[in-house]
């Protein structure tokens, strides 16, 4: 190994991490004493939304903040656990008068502004599904994630309808009704509807496996999956905040992931929430110095952050964090992507601490390999896998998997399902839903390897899926947009290397006769892009290329291209069409 | 197009990164994300077109000066930029 161990000391003036014997723990633990820390509803119910604002309440804590939310121009609103209990209310209420029945889908297409919070708790009070969309995403995105899901209500800003929602308005019949946080035209106005609900609902007694959340993820192929969430996922999102994170109640968390996103819901609202410590929402995005200004002014303890930006607060340089006064900050993770072993121990130089990476997806629902604040870091590992989780190595075998017991030997990063986080479908999906598990695991697509001490490394991906910026895109979706321009024959898209994204998107497209390459035609493709699906999904880079290769069965080798693109070594071509 | 005008120029940077907003009114005083969708990577990818085109050396620390139009022209005369 090129980077030396990180070794933890226990600070004999600081509590001892929740994990503080990993071992020990693992060995002991059970998921039904994780469950018996929740207050649980009647009946046996579990209820997301009572886990995380209600049950403080109860229990007389209703007056700690649960939220700290901060505006672009640095005004701070506090939503207090009792106001945020309050406020869900009224929008399941809301949903109610609305005719959402339970089951039926919410979304979600917001920034981190208030209303998320509220929509989200509210939606699961009612016990209909909440489905957050990423508020960057352009039409396109969006309206096939609806289409899928045929939600009864969407709730965004005035703005974000306008520009994504209105165009495509006519394709959604199935939405009862568009709320706008800040009213307007084309939808209810949020405060109105909010101002005439009545206080205190009874939470839904949903039961432990009842859908709760839906959240959409990428394939190789096809369209976007819905991975379907059940209420019960809080007793991991509680559990797994401990331990990986570290996380109780009297601390200040900092989540910096989009609501749109997995991570944004997991460890940005139910998580912390079921702890019932103090959230920062910084309504901003990505800078370096409002960031570490944020960090020391709210004396932020426990940080989960993202590769991509960790990259970029190591280029804006390490006298930022010098001017900041950052000895709050206890414990430092990241997800999204792997951590390249400098930016760990960049942490340790400007912040004082190592970061923690971790590895989970949007199937697993919460953290399931980490590194804990007990552990020593080997920089460049996710870790080892949470107490209650079983991961192997596998390979596949053609007739099912077999694990790979020995050490330092690739293959697919596999789970043992029965974790109450995990994912129990896709939407309308089941056959790519049975593809996903084989002889007993649950096979993640990521490749990987587990060293003899038993850390777990990624690889790489099993399949042609473009990790960029912590976010997962599906080459297909950005083809099938490409496909939609009348000059493109063809399109295969792929993931290149990026110091600051790990990925980004690049396509190359054929043309129909009649057009030439030229830079006019370029932009005018990357326009096209971008309009159609917003730029986290579109590709930064598109080349020209007379013809595209294809397999005999007439689909685009994207892992050929990659290798051509990159100068690898292209591999098995037996498949290759003959022209190509 | 006149290439001395810094306004102008921080357009064109702007094209380069995001080419879905040429032909659409770009307000200068308007922050770029309150305008359209503008992600982390493309406002980085604007500053190295901005720097690459001007020859400015632009620091990280003066990223949250270049917001708008108008805050990119007044950054690029207050760093005396002039065209050739």
């Amino acid at each position: 190994m090129d980077h030396p161990v990180i070794h933890k000391r226990h600070d004999a003036g600081r509590r001892a991490p929740h994990l503080a014997d990993y071992a020990g723990t693992c060995r002991a633990f059970r998921w039904e004493a994780a469950r018996a820390e929740l207050a649980g509803l009647p009946g046996g119910s579990i209820n997301i939304a009572h886990e995380a604002v209600d049950r403080h309440v109860a229990e007389g804590r209703g007056d700690r903040v649960a939220l700290r939310l901060i505006a672009r121009d640095w005004s701070v609103r506090d939503l207090r656990y009792a106001e945020l209990a309050a406020l869900s209310s009224r929008f399941a209420h809301a949903l109610e008068a609305l005719g959402v029945g339970r089951g039926e889908r919410v979304f979600t297409l917001l920034g981190r502004v208030p209303e998320l919070y509220v929509a989200a708790l509210g939606t699961w009070k009612r016990g209909a599904v909440l489905c957050p969309l990423f508020s960057v995403f352009g039409p396109e995105p969006i309206r096939a994630r609806m289409a899928i899901a045929e939600p009864a209500v969407l709730v965004t800003s005035a703005q974000l309808y306008r520009r994504k929602v209105a165009p495509i308005r006519a394709e959604l019949p199935f939405l009862k009704a568009v709320v706008l946080t800040d009213g307007g035209d084309g939808g209810l106005d949020w405060k109105t509807l909010l101002d005439a609900a009545a206080d205190g609902y009874e939470t839904a007694r949903t039961a432990p496996g009842d859908l709760a959340t839906l959240h959409f993820t990428s394939g190789t192929t096809g369209r976007p999956k819905g991975a379907m969430h059940v209420h019960e996922a809080v007793v991991a999102h509680r559990i797994t905040a401990r331990y990986a994170l570290d996380l109780d109640e009297n601390d200040v968390f900092w989540c910096t992931a989009d609501p749109g996103w997995v991570t944004g819901t997991s460890y940005g609202i139910v998580g912390p929430l079921a702890i019932g410590c103090t959230m920062i929402v910084d309504e901003e995005e990505f800078d370096a110095e409002r960031w570490y200004r944020i960090l020391a002014g709210q004396r932020v303890g426990v940080w989960y952050t993202a590769p991509t930006a960790i990259r970029m607060l190591m280029k804006a340089g390490a006298e930022l964090p010098a001017r900041h006064d950052l000895s709050a900050l206890r414990f430092v993770a990241s997800v999204g992507e792997p951590l390249n072993p400098e930016a760990v121990l960049w942490g340790e130089r400007a912040l004082g601490l190592p970061i923690h990476d971790n590895w989970w997806q949007t199937e697993t629902g919460g953290i399931m390999i980490a590194n804990y604040a007990a552990m020593d870091i080997k920089p460049g590992s996710m870790g080892r896998p949470l107490p209650g989780i079983e991961a192997a190595i596998v390979r596949r075998t053609g007739r099912g998997v077999e694990a790979i017991a020995a050490p330092d030997t690739e293959g697919e990063l596999a789970l043992r399902p029965g974790w109450p986080a995990m994912f129990r479908g896709y939407l309308r999906e089941d056959e790519r839903y049975a593809k996903c598990f084989a002889d007993g695991w649950y096979l993640s697509g990521d490749l990987a390897r587990r060293d003899a001490d038993g850390y777990f490394w990624f690889v790489g991906r099993a399949d042609d899926v473009i990790k960029s910026a912590g976010h997962l895109i599906g080459p297909f979706e950005v083809e099938s947009v490409l496909m939609e321009h009348p000059a493109v024959a063809e399109a295969g898209v792929i993931g290149v290397p990026d110091p600051m994204a790990l990925e980004v998107v690049k396509a190359f497209v054929a043309l129909n006769p009649g057009y030439a390459p030229s830079e006019t035609l370029r932009s005018e493709l990357l326009a096209h892009a971008r309009k159609r699906l917003g730029p986290a999904v579109a590709p930064r880079a598109i080349d020209f290329r007379p013809s595209l290769p294809r397999t005999r069965s007439g689909k685009i080798m994207r892992r050929l291209l990659k290798a051509r693109e990159l100068g690898l070594p292209e591999g098995d071509l037996s498949t290759l069409e003959e022209s190509a | 197009m006149n290439a001395r005008d810094p306004v102008e120029l921080a357009r064109a940077a702007l094209l380069g990164v995001a080419p879905d907003l040429a032909g659409e009114r770009i307000e200068p005083d308007t922050p770029f994300r309150d305008q359209f969708d503008f992600d982390s990577m493309d406002f980085m990818h604007f500053v190295a077109g901005l720097a690459k085109t001007t020859g400015l050396d632009i620091p990280e620390r003066d990223y949250p000066r270049l917001q708008s139009l108008r805050d990119c022209a007044r950054y690029l005369e207050e760093h005396g930029w002039r065209a050739a």
